[in-house]
């Protein structure tokens, strides 16, 4: 039943460059960095936005493995509304989880920030989903109740030492996003 | 002379609040949504509102002279009738705009216990003729019908000439080509039922699986209902739009509908000059961006019809089913 793969225009520079931009930018950090940042990002939301764990009713305590396939590390969210918890992990690791959710990074944060729609990009499949699908489609029905930007949110709780890395992966979102309507 | 409109109402989904208020400022007149139960045709896990939430974004619509109607659409299994009578009289007591049944008990529960709560009929009734909608009218005061998406535009017409109530049709999302209201193959799939459960393909029972090769396999309970190639546009994981096959055609195909959306952006004027007094978009189960983009898009091409102009017509390509649109049976009955 399958099909011959749709043959893929020749990437130009500029795609692979800003295709590569988030993974050349984190591949030499180490988890031990990234980490405060991740649960700071998670009590965060848990503080800010209580309505999502109601949303998610019984797979708020589910642990979602989230994989921006460009970044050179996966991540695992588990929601609980008492301990929220996002770490990052090696892929080579492949931590235990009850679905898993995968795409490029920046399509995942505009998806969550309710600028792409997650539908239309598993129909292209630029977004994957495996597991516990129930799961899944209650964590993003949760996080489309997110009115406003996620990211926005989460960077002004680190306050105005964080402007300048926002404002930065705000010019590369949009650079992105350019190149993917272009 | 320009041709002269009434103007219609555009509808439009929301299954969240954030939704809904994304579809209020995107230009719709009137949004549609459901309660977090088997009350509503979209039952899917992390969607819809709770009682709280509907009377806040009753608040956030009237504000803006838009309307939101529930949609109380699904069957009541024998012994059951509890829980769609308690969304009646939330509805009621919150002052929805209208609710949108497609159970005759619901209908009637809801017609005599609040006669000043206007009905529409769902498309899940699956009402078609005259004389269906006309027994509607008369035994529960329905206001107005939604139409089942298999009547050409010119039948629309001719029914307009022949019931006493405004008719409400589909002009974009899901296409549903089955007897609306009546279809079983989730049911027999997975024990759960669309009409009473409220869940088409019940994301509990789907799975998927990538292979090395980039194949997508989709599973619905134990039915293997389609495999994508690497790069091959996918569709919901619906039984209705699955590829098989058979003794008769060894070749996996479409055996009931194939993944593609229904896009009436230009058969706006003819719908509107055929009497359709609201256009609906359907799409509760979709996110803020894509109600943002269709209800924008649509606002401005109703808008660009009423004044005279020929309606500007967004792409909104990105957003279908396996990325094709039709005018299925609207344009003709001969489209598939």
């Amino acid at each position: 039943m399958p099909r011959s793969p749709r043959a893929e225009p020749p990437a130009s520079s500029l795609r692979a460059l800003l295709q590569n931009i988030p993974g050349f930018l984190l591949a030499a950090a180490p988890l031990a960095v990234i980490q405060p940042i991740l649960s700071r990002i998670a009590s965060h939301v848990a503080t800010d936005r209580p309505e999502l764990f109601a949303r998610l009713g019984v797979h708020a305590r589910k642990r979602f493995l989230i994989d921006p396939t460009d970044l050179p590390f996966v991540l695992v969210l588990s929601p609980d509304n008492n301990r929220p918890h996002l770490r990052a992990y090696r892929r080579t690791e492949n931590p235990a989880h009850h679905a898993a959710i995968s795409g490029k990074f920046f399509i995942l944060l505009d998806m969550i920030d309710g600028t792409l729609d997650g539908d239309a990009l598993f129909f292209t499949r630029d977004l994957r989903v495996s597991g516990d699908t129930e799961a899944v489609v209650a964590l993003r029905n949760a996080l489309d109740d997110f009115e406003g930007s996620a990211l926005d949110s989460v960077v002004s709780s680190f306050g105005p030492l964080a402007k300048p890395a926002a404002l930065a992966v705000s010019a590369l979102r949009s650079m992105q996003a350019s190149h993917r309507h272009a | 002379m320009p041709e002269t409109y009434i103007r219609p109402e555009l509808v439009c989904p929301a299954g969240t609040p954030a939704a809904l208020r994304t579809a209020v400022d995107a230009g719709a007149d009137a949004v549609y949504c459901g309660f977090q139960n088997e009350t509503n045709a979209r039952n899917f896990p992390g969607l819809n509102f709770t009682p709280a939430e509907l009377e806040q974004s009753l608040g956030y619509a009237h504000a803006r002279n838009a309307k939101v109607l529930l949609a109380v659409n699904t069957f009541p299994p024998a012994g059951k009738f509890e829980l769609w009578r308690d969304a009646v009289d939330i509805a009621a007591r919150l002052g929805v705009d209208a609710m949108i049944v497609g159970d005759m008990g619901v209908a009637d529960y809801a017609a005599k216990t609040y006669p000043n709560l206007r009905l529409h009929l769902s498309v899940q009734a699956g009402a078609s003729s005259p004389e269906a909608i006309r027994f509607y009218c008369q035994a529960f005061g329905i206001k107005r019908v939604v139409l089942p998406r298999i009547l050409t535009v010119a039948e629309i017409a001719e029914l307009h000439r022949e019931i006493p109530c405004e008719i409400e049709a589909f002009i974009f999302g899901n296409i549903g080509m089955m007897a609306e209201g009546r279809c079983s193959l989730t049911n027999y799939a997975t024990g759960l039922s669309t009409n009473m459960d409220g869940v088409c393909s019940p994301a509990a029972d789907v799975h998927y699986e990538d292979d090395k090769e980039g194949n997508l396999t989709t599973r619905l309970g134990p039915f293997m209902i389609d495999c994508f190639a690497g790069g091959e546009n996918a569709g919901y994981p619906t039984i209705c739009k699955g590829r098989y096959t058979c003794s008769a055609s060894p070749e996996a195909y479409y055996a009931f509908e194939e993944p593609v959306s229904l896009n009436l952006s230009a058969l706006l004027p003819d719908l509107m000059r055929a009497g359709v007094t609201a256009l609906k978009i359907e799409g509760r189960q979709r996110s803020r961006a894509y109600v943002k983009a269709v209800v924008a898009a649509f606002r401005k091409a109703v808008d660009d019809v009423m004044a005279g102009n020929a309606p500007a017509l967004a792409n909104l390509l990105a957003l279908t089913e396996g990325h094709r649109e039709t005018q299925g049976a609207y344009r003709s009955k001969a489209w598939r």
